[in-house]
């Protein structure tokens, strides 16, 4: 399958890893990446501020950027949302890796190896807007050696929410500082979702804290 | 009104209150998620609800005209507010008509928007708030933070201390629930048996029949409604139903949502007056009060679909650490972070639309299907905006428009990054409780250029 591959702004430009190892997990599987150089932003931060001309502009972009391929793969379920909801056209193409994965190429082994403890935080996009359901633990159970624990409240919000990070900056850190106590409980060394923006959120609380937990993108744990 | 982070602010250092809410929502968020799993067509009946108030909506002009019709004719008065000052003075008049100096009150959302206990007080009639709740806030002069718990944010021991200052002066009181409930029935039943005139909110209003229905779990409501000979019920236009068979969707999907019982304990259902039973003299006031402007906005008006039953303040993050009051309105929590802007404009109302992660927990759970982070979103497309966020999310548009400029800021953005420990501008409120990983030294597209070659 010849597959766009959608890196998303803040993944291309702050954590090229996920990006990177989804190219791995793909290609691995045999299926043909490409990555179109024209792509920057889907849309959601404007639309999520309240710039909604601004998205349909920018969801247009992406729309005719990424026509004609069979599918269009990203590592974040935040932004597959945001596509799926500013762009009708490009929406039925757009997946996000695990329920590309999952449900479209009906994989759950991809060949990984993870020697290590790790708990999951289901991210709120991929549980309400993506609705990934439980491809990520699918995949998470089939890689080697990888001890999954089960995160408490994991359902709940770890208070990213984009600008809200920083225009509610006291709530979004009381948000994840209970998160975070949620992920320590657990007694694991890795912390992972499917979207780099609330590991950035949880990372960096984690690592503030001097906590010793690390977190990593789902994808790159599938392409280890 | 004081912006929502500031306040917000004020009430996440306040460790008793963190740990009352997140003690209080959490039970009554799993007992919920319990007894919303045993029906087996919830999701049918959530889209009942929605359907029967998307058509209340669409017709209301008629409704309502029906309501008034079948409450007249069945020997209750009608009266139309066009806001709150218009309703209070119908309210005040009864009262006065009466000689009443004292009027016992339901628990009602709609009289405290509308501040009625404060107008009434200006006219020198004091109203007594008999659920057990609302009376604890009154004696305490607090107000509530909670649409359905109204004092989540007391425990028990807050609420002994507070009795043994007011209404049980000098008396052994343990702070044992039933020991508490107790001191407030005592204070409150002479209230009841005396009040020449009761003052009500309502769940809803059936326009086919004229019926009225409150909806409680204490019985003082009941007491309230039935009781004096005087009832005066206060109404907000969107609260009705079509017919009386419409009640059997509301009356499943309300309890459920709201408190996590199958069935409320109390049902309050009356049509006009009724010879020889309770009130003789019935008055409805139809409030409007902001309702009509909230109507005529397409995306905006499934906020007044809301049946209040606050499921969404206790599966919120956000509502679930700040509490009700950091909303500034009678109406806390996401659905309040929606209807209050609408009610009374946006400019009077700008930080509430941000009070969200969108994380869309509020709309998996709400009874009549609100997709409250679409309104949010809605709402801030319409929020002005200060001049550097327009100047900078334009600046942004530019950048993402257009790939050259997009792989330049990226470098400019590396070249210029400062140690992770502290950001620059708005964005060192990411850095005081969050490191921020320096940028990689490679973005994803110089790594696959150099890679693949372009």
């Amino acid at each position: 399958m010849r597959i766009g591959l959608f890196v998303t702004c803040l993944g291309d430009t702050l954590f090229p890893e996920a990006p990177k190892a989804t190219v791995t997990v793909l290609e691995r599987l045999g299926h043909e990446v490409v990555f179109p150089q024209e792509q920057t932003c889907c849309g959601q931060l404007h639309l999520n501020s309240g710039y909604r001309d601004d998205a349909l502009a920018l969801a247009g972009r992406f729309a005719r950027i990424f026509d004609g391929f069979d599918a269009v793969v990203s590592p974040s379920s935040s932004c597959v949302g945001a596509v799926r909801e500013l762009s009708p056209e490009a929406a039925p193409r757009v997946f996000e890796l695990s329920e590309f994965l999952v449900g479209k190429l009906g994989v759950e082994d991809v060949g990984a190896y993870f020697p290590h403890r790790v708990t999951y935080h289901p991210t709120c996009h991929s549980l309400r807007v993506a609705r990934v359901g439980d491809a990520p633990l699918r995949l998470l159970r089939a890689v080697r050696g990888l001890e999954l624990v089960e995160l408490p409240e994991a359902e709940e919000c770890c208070g990213f929410g984009g600008t809200f990070a920083v225009k509610n900056a006291d709530t979004s850190t009381a948000m994840v500082s209970d998160k975070c106590r949620a992920v320590l409980s657990t007694g694991a060394e890795v912390c992972t979702a499917v979207d780099g923006s609330c590991l950035m959120q949880i990372g960096g609380f984690l690592s503030r804290q001097r906590t010793g937990v690390r977190t990593m993108h789902l994808a790159e744990i599938l392409a280890s | 009104m004081t912006s929502f982070p500031e306040a917000a602010r004020i009430a996440l250092g306040d460790s008793q209150l963190r740990h009352n809410l997140r003690n209080a929502t959490t039970t009554i968020r799993d007992k919920r998620a319990r007894v919303v799993a045993e029906v087996p067509d919830w999701e049918e009946l959530r889209d009942a609800g929605r359907a029967i108030k998307a058509d209340v909506m669409h017709r209301l002009g008629d409704y309502l005209l029906q309501f008034e019709a079948s409450v007249q004719a069945a020997g209750g008065h009608v009266h139309w507010a066009r806001d709150a000052a218009e309703a209070n003075a119908v309210v005040a008049a009864v009262a006065r008509a009466h000689g009443a100096d004292e009027v016992v009150k339901v628990k009602s959302l709609t009289t405290d928007e509308i501040e009625l206990n404060e107008a009434l007080e200006a006219t020198g009639v004091h109203a007594i708030e008999t659920d057990f709740a609302e009376l604890i806030l009154q004696l305490d002069g607090d107000w509530s933070s909670h649409i359905l718990v109204p004092a989540i944010h007391r425990n028990r021991s807050e609420i002994r201390d507070l009795f043994l200052r007011t209404i049980a002066i000098g008396r052994e009181l343990s702070d044992e629930p039933r020991e508490l409930a107790e001191t407030a029935r005592v204070y409150l039943r002479e209230k009841f048996l005396n009040a020449k005139v009761g003052v009500s909110g309502a769940n809803f209003g059936v326009a086919e029949t004229g019926t009225v229905v409150v909806v409680e779990s204490e019985g003082n409501g009941r007491m309230c409604t039935t009781l004096p000979p005087v009832l005066v019920t206060v109404l907000g236009i969107e609260k009705l139903v079509p017919t009386f068979a419409d009640l059997e969707v509301f009356l499943q999907l309300l309890p459920r949502s709201s408190t996590g019982e199958r069935m409320n304990p109390y049902t309050s259902l009356w049509t006009g007056v009724t010879d020889g039973d309770g009130p003789q003299e019935f008055h409805l006031v139809l409030l409007d009060n902001g309702r009509t402007r909230v109507l005529a906005d397409e995306v905006g008006r499934q906020a007044l679909h809301c049946i209040r039953c606050s499921a969404c303040l206790n599966v919120c993050p956000v509502y679930s650490r700040t509490g009700g009051h950091a909303y500034g309105s009678v109406y806390p929590g996401p659905i309040g972070a929606i209807l209050t802007p609408q009610l009374r404009g946006i400019e009077n109302a700008k930080s509430l639309p941000y009070a969200s992660s969108l994380c869309g927990a509020c709309y998996e759970v709400c009874p009549v299907k609100i997709d409250i982070p679409k309104v949010l979103l809605h709402l801030r497309a319409q929020a002005e905006k200060t001049v550097a966020e327009r100047t900078v999310m334009r600046a942004l548009a530019r950048v993402f428009g257009n790939a050259r400029l997009y792989e330049r800021s990226q470098r400019l953005a590396r070249f210029a990054q400062r140690p992770a420990r502290q950001m620059p501008g708005p964005l060192a409120r990411w850095t005081q409780s969050r490191d921020l990983e320096p940028m990689a030294k490679e973005t994803f597209r110089e790594w696959w250029s150099r890679e693949r070659g372009a």
